[in-house]
């Protein structure tokens, strides 16, 4: 990924469109988020035709199940305990014209350790190149949880941060700078209670902002390449694009392969880099049709 | 920052009611890269949020989270003492 250099004018589109349901871009009452949730009809897992792939990432135990379930209207199993979501739950909604496809991943505190968790979220996002990644952060823990949302900006810029938890935020006395944060972070930040069902609209305007490329992201890029790292990972993009023809974020891996990633290493020795055909997703039991059990 | 004074503490080494920063990370590998995801990264601030009778493992205040570390593993985690009034 190259440095992005920001232009003066981004800078202060990015901060009028603080917050995304003001409709910035002039979409009229269409667009306007109170009207957002009318707008909504949940589809379960009756997926159809699609036009846009949502994943939905996260440490653990920040709600994103909460939030999936708010969208697709399904009764995922919410619990209050890590690694509770395995594999991953797929579900759709649609959004004003728009068909969605919601994949909820499983909870993981980085995209570049080997847990099977941590591979599953990360092989979706890095090798099925979701439409949109949302990301949810602990607005009780926006530190610790913004490291993984760093990764995944580093992979694709088109995430929307929801911020969930911030009644928990709030007993807590913990402030959080929305707008700062959507600053520092150029993508959308929409502070949220999902379990109150506070900013679920929001989170469908912003979704659906950023589907639609209508976001001027900026996102943070790092910058600390020394020039040996920078030869190694030239070294490798080229070998690694012909080895896995249309492999997405080549250099990313090459980064990975560097750092020793084992489970990189491994995938690229056996060839299944980037094979994710083979991952069938879980489909909650009672809704499995009967030629799906066997 | 005075580094050159004094050889640097171990994090399995912080008493109970002492605050700290993380100065560096000893442990390589897929151990340093999980600590570091965890929130254990240099300049942050760590406290003992849960001692254990048997000394081994203890908890640990890290980015608002609370991380529960084995001895050998706080021991791979380099800190320096925050000073009162400091």
């Amino acid at each position: 990924m190259k440095p992005q250099m920001q232009s003066p004018s981004e800078e202060v589109r990015s901060e009028k469109t603080n917050a995304p349901l003001q409709a910035a871009h002039g979409g009229g009452c269409a667009s306007c988020a109170v009207h957002s949730l009318s707008q909504l009809r949940r589809m379960g897992v009756d997926l159809g035709r699609c036009d846009f792939v949502v994943a939905l990432a996260g440490n653990p135990n920040t709600g994103k199940s909460t939030i999936f379930n708010a969208l697709t209207g399904l009764r995922q199993h919410v619990g209050n305990w890590p690694g509770k979501t395995v594999g991953r739950m797929e579900g759709g909604y649609r959004f004003g014209e728009t068909a969605y496809k919601i994949v909820d991943l499983p909870g993981t505190y980085s995209l570049v350790s080997s847990s099977h968790h941590e591979e599953v979220a990360r092989d979706f996002i890095l090798f099925a190149q979701p439409d949109v990644t949302v990301v949810v952060v602990d607005a009780t823990r926006v530190e610790r949880n913004l490291i993984l949302a760093l990764q995944v900006l580093e992979i694709t810029d088109r995430v929307v941060v929801a911020l969930n938890l911030m009644d928990e935020a709030r007993r807590h006395g913990i402030g959080v700078d929305v707008r700062a944060l959507q600053r520092d972070l150029g993508v959308p930040v929409v502070p949220m209670a999902a379990r109150r069902g506070e900013g679920i609209r929001e989170l469908l305007a912003a979704i659906d902002e950023v589907a639609h490329a209508r976001f001027p992201a900026s996102p943070p890029r790092v910058n600390h390449r020394d020039a040996q790292l920078e030869s190694a990972v030239e070294a490798l993009v080229p070998q690694l694009e012909e080895l896995f023809p249309g492999l997405p974020s080549a250099r990313w891996v090459a980064m990975r392969l560097l750092d020793g990633d084992h489970s990189i290493v491994d995938a690229i020795r056996n060839g299944t880099l980037g094979d994710i055909e083979g991952m069938e997703p879980n489909v909650m039991p009672d809704l499995r049709r009967p030629s799906e059990t066997n | 920052m005075t580094t050159s004074a004094h050889t640097p503490e171990r994090l399995d080494q912080l008493p109970m009611d002492a605050a700290a920063r993380i100065s560096g990370l000893t442990v390589e590998g897929e151990e340093r890269r999980r600590l570091m995801d965890l929130g254990f990264l240099p300049g942050t601030s760590v406290s003992v949020e849960m001692g254990n009778p048997l000394g081994d493992p203890r908890a640990y205040r890290v980015m608002g989270g609370v991380v529960a570390l084995r001895r050998e593993q706080a021991n791979g985690i380099l800190i320096e003492r925050e000073e009162d009034g400091q």
